[in-house]
């Protein structure tokens, strides 16, 4: 049955992942008889597991030509491993009642399982058949590709994937963070079984992986278990990737498609999530454009002016580059008034929040913590995510304390830092009424 | 052979009663019913407080008001005229929001455990002291439009959906999208949104929902203290709808749109809903969903479709029940490149025809019903999503007891049920069979 939400949810803060309160002290770090290393929060309330491995590297790495191939690859995995075919893989896994999700992002590529305590044995020897031993069966290559290729037929009509590309393009001229992670309908035509053995091999490493495991399961337990699931995969052939400049300057681009309701995406430079102001500068985009009804974004286009249903801006903190973005979408008659309005607003807040502004994101964040992750999934990929971002175990005891620290002056200075109105980029795709192009 | 590999594993039983989440129950002397569910994981709660309304309770003429409704409940109230519920919640770390269905309102609040009285001060509140003002029905009558617009309108399939499920009933009014059609949306005044408040949000409409760090006994006193003295309403109508004739004539849809890029076809058939002391057909026809499509290539549709014949790109079945009248048993596929919707319909025809001829592979019914019963444990995991399941339940004309009994019930059907219901649901003079695809001629761009 149909829900309608009132708000849409914006993009996932996962740089600034947090705990519930009890789990704050909770995460232990384990070694492996094999020397591989993960954080644990033991949860032993619900006889089940959930284990977030994150494999550094991603479709960034793609070769020239070869766009798409990480992703192929990824798609494989549960299509036919070792013994089994992709239906009887995905039969057993049905029959063990254990999750398996394959994923592929720019820098990095990661495998969340949830399973049953009861059947966690058989479960990680299922998924260490996918991670060490996929097919690719020329037949389970051929339904993966051309399911690939409907979706990127589907992207070339839907007005967020076609502003997506826009602002790529706009943003890292030739860097490789310009190409889409599902490639070219030419690439994914193109790509054979060697270029995802290759592909594979680049990808999933037994010292290129990033894990969080919570749940039903202790220390002792945990240690040999990760030799066995990961101890079969190869060491990560070197790679390097140019930082990528990004090119953002102001403008607007609108892209002539046919629909009711126009999109715009936008934003420019961003912070790298090492940079000392990334924590202030998280705050201040939570005061202009984060996920709540206060935000003066929110406030200003759907709350005052009824121009939107949600709008929400974010910090993308990636391995190579770091960008601040946007997205809205407006009725082609509204899209004029609320592009000017975003303008507006992005040179306001260079200007500086208030004191009051500051208090209640500061109630918000620190009182909001305990409550982003309640499930034992959520807290594997936060943790996670801490040790991607480089920071200590004990992050989540100081963090809080570290934003209620945070002084105006700070604020408003990484403010004036953060949001440049003279590089803002805007693409707008749809048929708005009054508004042109503007280089 | 392989098959083989698999059947060893199948020893996952019903989940054990210590597995299942500790649950309780009150009713105020106003007639607002309670459930507490108690996870003690961490120090959280999530209040909801869900009304027996939806859009199918809508006055003829009228669709979108609940969900415009909804929107409403968040500004001025005669205690707070500025507006702030979101606010507030926010300047307490808590997260909030609202949600709309054929059949029911929900208002809820994710928020530190020790705040639970403030929100519920906060949701009677605005249970029956809403001001309603002409600016405020106008702002958010804009937003409301540029919802439909951001989630209808630029959607082909979405468009498409709204059209078959137009054909599908042809007098419940399940038939009416919940966000509602434009132009009523466009014409609903302050009169019409008074009256709809007054009569449904009343203590005697509500469910309140709290599941968290908390006990039956603390939530029940705070519930008293803070919902207790509301009045209920006294004009409370029974909740029938006009129900679905017998249905004698098999209808076809077809949705053309230039920004379809992947043509598909969906059939939907009218089907039972779960049904208090009665959800053995139900429980079969989720069954029957999972063994034709809820798992890609492992189910009938895509082993057929997209495995052996290699003419589909995807497909599925879906099946939910939690609804208060009959609603929908669906089917989909999008065929491969270069395969024509009608062929993808007679590929889908025969899965179909050869499934009632086969019966059910008992292994394959193992399996779906372990990934069911597994959901049990998976489901205790998710506070706002166990919450959920006990709102739907009992906004649906469910009972706790019925949602206890759910698994049992799912353990217990065998595979003669399984064909009895596909038997009696997938007919096609009860059947809308909609496409979705550009118009002939025009290639997408």
């Amino acid at each position: 049955m149909t829900s309608l939400f009132r708000t849409i949810l914006g993009a996932a803060f996962i740089a600034l992942a947090s705990l519930p309160a009890k789990a704050a002290t909770d995460i232990v770090e384990v070694t492996s008889p094999g020397g591989i290393t993960a954080w644990l929060v033991e949860e032993h309330a619900i006889p089940m597991l959930a284990i977030e491995l994150n494999f550094r590297g991603g479709a960034v790495l793609d070769p020239v030509g070869q766009e798409g191939v990480t992703t192929l690859m990824m798609g494989l995995l549960e299509e036919g491993a070792g013994e089994y075919d992709a239906s009887a893989f995905l039969q057993a896994t049905e029959t063990l009642a254990a999750r398996f999700r394959f994923n592929t992002g720019q820098d990095s590529v990661n495998v969340s399982a949830q399973m049953l305590t009861e059947n966690r044995t058989e479960s990680l020897a299922l998924l260490r058949v996918a991670l060490t031993q996929p097919r690719f069966d020329a037949v389970d290559v051929e339904r993966v590709r051309r399911q690939m290729l409907s979706g990127l037929d589907s992207d070339a009509t839907d007005p967020d994937a076609i502003a997506f590309e826009a602002f790529r393009n706009a943003a890292y001229g030739q860097h490789p963070y310009v190409r889409n992670t599902d490639g070219t309908r030419e690439s994914v035509t193109a790509l054979d079984q060697a270029a995802l053995r290759d592909a594979h091999a680049r990808a999933l490493s037994r010292d290129n992986v990033v894990i969080g495991v919570v749940g039903d399961i202790t220390a002792e337990e945990l240690g040999p278990l990760l030799d066995e699931l990961l101890g079969d995969l190869p060491l990560q052939p070197a790679f390097s990737v140019p930082r990528a400049d990004v090119l953002l300057t102001a403008a607007i681009n609108v892209i002539d498609f046919p629909t009711p309701q126009a999109v715009a995406l936008f934003g420019h430079q961003g912070l790298s999530r090492d940079d000392p102001d990334y924590l202030t500068a998280f705050v201040v985009n939570h005061i202009f454009g984060g996920r709540v009804v206060t935000s003066r974004l929110n406030q200003a286009l759907r709350e005052e002016r009824g121009l939107t249903y949600g709008v929400g801006t974010s910090l993308s903190p990636m391995d190579y580059a770091a960008l601040i973005t946007g997205r809205f979408s407006s009725t082609s008659d509204s899209m004029a008034e609320a592009i000017a309005v975003l303008r507006d607003e992005w040179a306001r807040i260079a200007d500086g929040v208030t004191e009051d502004e500051l208090n209640v994101a500061k109630t918000y964040l620190t009182g909001n913590y305990p409550l982003q992750f309640d499930s034992n999934g959520e807290i594997a990929r936060a943790i996670t995510g801490f040790q991607i971002a480089g920071l200590p175990r004990d992050y989540i005891e100081t963090r809080n304390e570290n934003v209620m620290a945070l002084t105006l002056d700070e604020v408003n200075r990484v403010a004036k830092r953060l949001f440049d109105p003279s590089r803002l980029n805007i693409i707008v795709v749809g048929q708005p009424v009054g508004l042109e192009s503007q280089r | 052979m392989r098959l083989s590999l698999v059947l060893g594993f199948l020893a996952l039983a019903l989940p054990a009663t210590a597995q299942a989440p500790l649950v309780s129950t009150f009713t105020l002397e106003n007639g607002l019913q309670g459930v507490v569910i108690e996870d003690h994981r961490a120090p959280v709660v999530t209040h909801m407080l869900w009304y027996r309304v939806g859009a199918a309770d809508e006055p003829p003429g009228k669709s979108g008001i609940a969900h415009f409704f909804e929107h409403l409940m968040f500004k001025a109230t005669t205690n707070r005229p500025d507006a702030d519920f979101s606010a507030v919640v926010e300047s307490n770390g808590g997260d909030d929001n609202a949600f709309t269905s054929q059949d029911y309102t929900g208002y809820y609040q994710r928020v530190a455990a020790d705040r639970l009285g403030l929100m519920m001060a906060m949701e009677a509140d605005r249970m029956r002291n809403l001001v309603l003002s002409p600016d405020d029905m106008e702002t958010e009558r804009a937003v409301v439009l540029e919802e439909r617009a951001l989630r209808t309108e630029s959607e082909p399939g979405a468009l498409m959906s709204e059209a078959r499920s137009a054909a599908l009933f042809q007098n419940h009014p399940y038939g009416i999208p919940v966000i509602g059609w434009r132009h009523e949306v466009e014409a609903l005044n302050h009169a019409d949104l008074l009256a709809f408040y007054q009569r449904y949000y009343a203590p005697n409409n509500a469910v309140l929902v709290v599941a968290g760090d908390v006990t039956p006994a603390e939530v029940e006193a705070l519930a008293r203290a803070h919902y207790g003295p509301l009045k209920p309403s006294e004009n409370l109508p029974a909740r029938v709808r006009p129900q679905e004739p017998p249905q004698l004539a098999e209808r076809r849809v077809i949705f053309e749109d230039q920004r379809v890029a992947s043509p598909y076809l969906v059939r939907i058939y009218l089907a039972q809903n779960r049904q208090s002391g009665n959800q053995e057909q139900a429980a079969a026809l989720s069954l029957l969903a999972d063994l034709l499509g809820s798992s890609g290539i492992a189910s009938e549709l895509g082993r057929n479709l997209q495995l052996e014949q290699e003419i589909a790109v995807s497909t599925g079945a879906w099946y939910s029940g939690d609804s208060l009248d009959p609603d929908e048993f669906g089917l989909f596929v999008v065929p491969s490149q270069g395969v024509s919707l009608a062929d993808a319909e007679a590929a889908m025809d025969e899965v179909l025809a050869n499934f009632a001829t086969e019966g059910v592979d008992p292994v394959q019914l193992a399996r779906v019903k372990s990934t069911r019963l597994a959901n049990e444990i998976y489901g205790m995991d998710d506070q706002f999503h166990l919450a959920q399941r006990y709102g739907v339940a009992l906004t649906t004309g469910l009972t706790l007891d019925d949602v206890a009994a759910w698994p049992q019930v799912l353990d217990a059907v065998s595979a003669e049920d399984i064909m009895q219901a596909a038997a009696e649901v997938l007919q096609m003079r009860r059947s809308v069979t909609a496409y979705l695809r550009a118009p002939a001629g025009e290639n997408a761009q």
